[in-house]
């Protein structure tokens, strides 16, 4: 029989878990409406203008719209399988967010009691996420392969193609940052970089760079977007492997997108952009949330801006890029580490 | 200790069953309106011609999962290591000891780069 102590600590975890999960459903309606308004601005438009002031009602506009979607099967699919692709892409995107650090522990001020606002502190943490995130890819090709459609299926094995061989890149690194924080743990890699933002990781000279940059492209890759947004190539593959999807599963893919660009951004901030640290000492209480979340939101930003500037790699480019520079230099760049820390 | 894993299984329960409430409301609110051609796979208007998933693809994209398995599992045996790293009794040891590891490695990617594995035409 548990005692009350651990039966407490549960709730508690329910209740993070909720609040998490809640918040990541709801991101992509953010989301969704800012890149519009980014596309549009920098394309000289207005971007979402109708619904709503600014077109703020629009991502509701457009979620009403995929809730009243007709859901269609082809009737040559794998049945089975094209219904569980969708969640099984969704899911692992959402249980990364298990292992991600918000902050430090904050007093809750009417209970008084300590809450740490991450959900978990694994001591395996970034081999956590790496693992999890990688098991979306089994979504796409199932997704991909279960339509039998032949757009799809080359949408399919294209993504995981190119989605498994950056993921070696982005795997060395990982193993650099653990280097140069001496950590497998999210929350302890952020507290090694504490202090100013000299002490952040990206100022780590000279690898500290090189380590992000790979990251960056590794990352950009992972999450299948411009210039490495080869999946939903539409000029040679229809939409990629979600062509034959509608309504709310289609929905739940591009759920899955968004959700996969906030973890990359917060995974760039925590490992190379000191997390929650503030750049510099301010004279004013600033909760230390408020830090990650200006840097990844600044991330994402970015992304978005990538995304309306630049054009799309060719395939064969995509594979030299993770293969022949983005590893070699990997290489090379984890002896250098090694070298300095020892 | 086991107490940092429960919340993998708890927010799998949550991010499932809110998927599939969204599903059932959709399901609820949806029209059903299927003819035969709207259910035929999507082929720029065409009669689709023959089965997509007979068995045929490339087999360079077998190729680059098989890349995939051995470089992946390489790198995981470098956590450990990377962790390790800074304790100053063993580090010199296994610094040089992962030098050999790498050159294995890095051996194995110029073998594939020379045998035209990460060629793609």
């Amino acid at each position: 029989m548990p005692d009350i102590a651990t039966l407490l600590q549960v709730l508690l975890i329910v209740v993070k878990v909720g609040v998490v999960t809640m918040i990541l459903f709801g991101l992509p309606l953010p989301l969704t409406w800012l890149e519009r308004k980014v596309a549009g601005h920098i394309q000289v438009r207005l971007g979402p203008w109708r619904v709503g002031p600014h077109g703020l009602l629009q991502p509701f506009a457009d979620m009403i719209k995929l809730l009243f979607k007709e859901d269609i099967v082809p009737y040559k699919a794998d049945k089975l399988l094209f219904n569980l692709a969708p969640l099984i892409t969704m899911v692992p995107a959402f249980a990364v967010f298990v292992a991600i650090p918000f902050g430090d522990s904050v007093m809750i001020p009417f209970i008084n009691k300590e809450v740490t606002l991450y959900i978990s502190d694994m001591n395996v943490g970034i081999l956590y996420i790496l693992a999890i995130s990688g098991l979306g890819v089994y979504g796409l090709i199932l997704g991909g392969w279960a339509s039998n459609s032949k757009y799809a299926l080359l949408g399919g094995l294209r993504s995981s193609a190119q989605m498994i061989s950056y993921e070696v890149a982005m795997t060395f690194a990982a193993v650099g940052v653990v280097m140069m924080t001496n950590s497998l743990s999210l929350v302890e890699m952020v507290k090694a970089q504490s202090g100013s933002f000299l002490s952040w990781n990206i100022f780590y000279l000279p690898v500290g760079p090189v380590w992000f940059v790979i990251f960056l492209i590794a990352g950009l890759a992972e999450i299948n977007r411009i210039p490495f947004d080869l999946t939903e190539d539409e000029g040679t593959l229809a939409a990629g492997f979600h062509t034959e999807y509608s309504g709310m599963k289609f929905a739940f893919f591009m759920l899955a997108e968004y959700v996969a660009m906030v973890t990359i951004s917060i995974l760039a901030v925590v490992m190379f952009f000191g997390g929650w640290n503030a750049p510099l000492e301010v004279p004013v209480p600033i909760p230390p949330i408020f830090w990650l979340v200006a840097k990844a939101a600044a991330f994402i930003y970015f992304f978005m801006w990538i995304r309306f500037t630049l054009p799309r790699y060719r395939y064969d480019q995509l594979m030299t890029i993770g293969w022949k520079i983005l590893i070699p230099v990997a290489l090379v760049n984890l002896l250098v580490t090694g070298f300095m820390r020892i | 200790m086991l107490l940092s894993y429960l919340p993998i299984l708890i927010m799998i329960g949550f991010a499932t069953a809110m998927a599939l409430g969204a599903l059932f409301a959709s399901f609820l609110m949806r029209p059903r309106n299927p003819y035969r051609e709207k259910l035929s796979p999507w082929e720029c208007g065409m009669e689709p011609v023959g089965d997509a998933t007979g068995g045929h693809f490339r087999v360079h994209f077998f190729i680059i999962a098989i890349l995939f398995v051995i470089f992946d599992v390489e790198t995981l045996f470098l956590f450990p290591w990377a962790v390790l790293l800074t304790d100053k009794s063993i580090s010199l040891f296994i610094f040089a000891e992962m030098i050999i590891f790498v050159a294995i490695l890095a051996l194995g990617l110029i073998y594939a780069w020379a045998k035209g594995a990460l060629e793609w035409v």
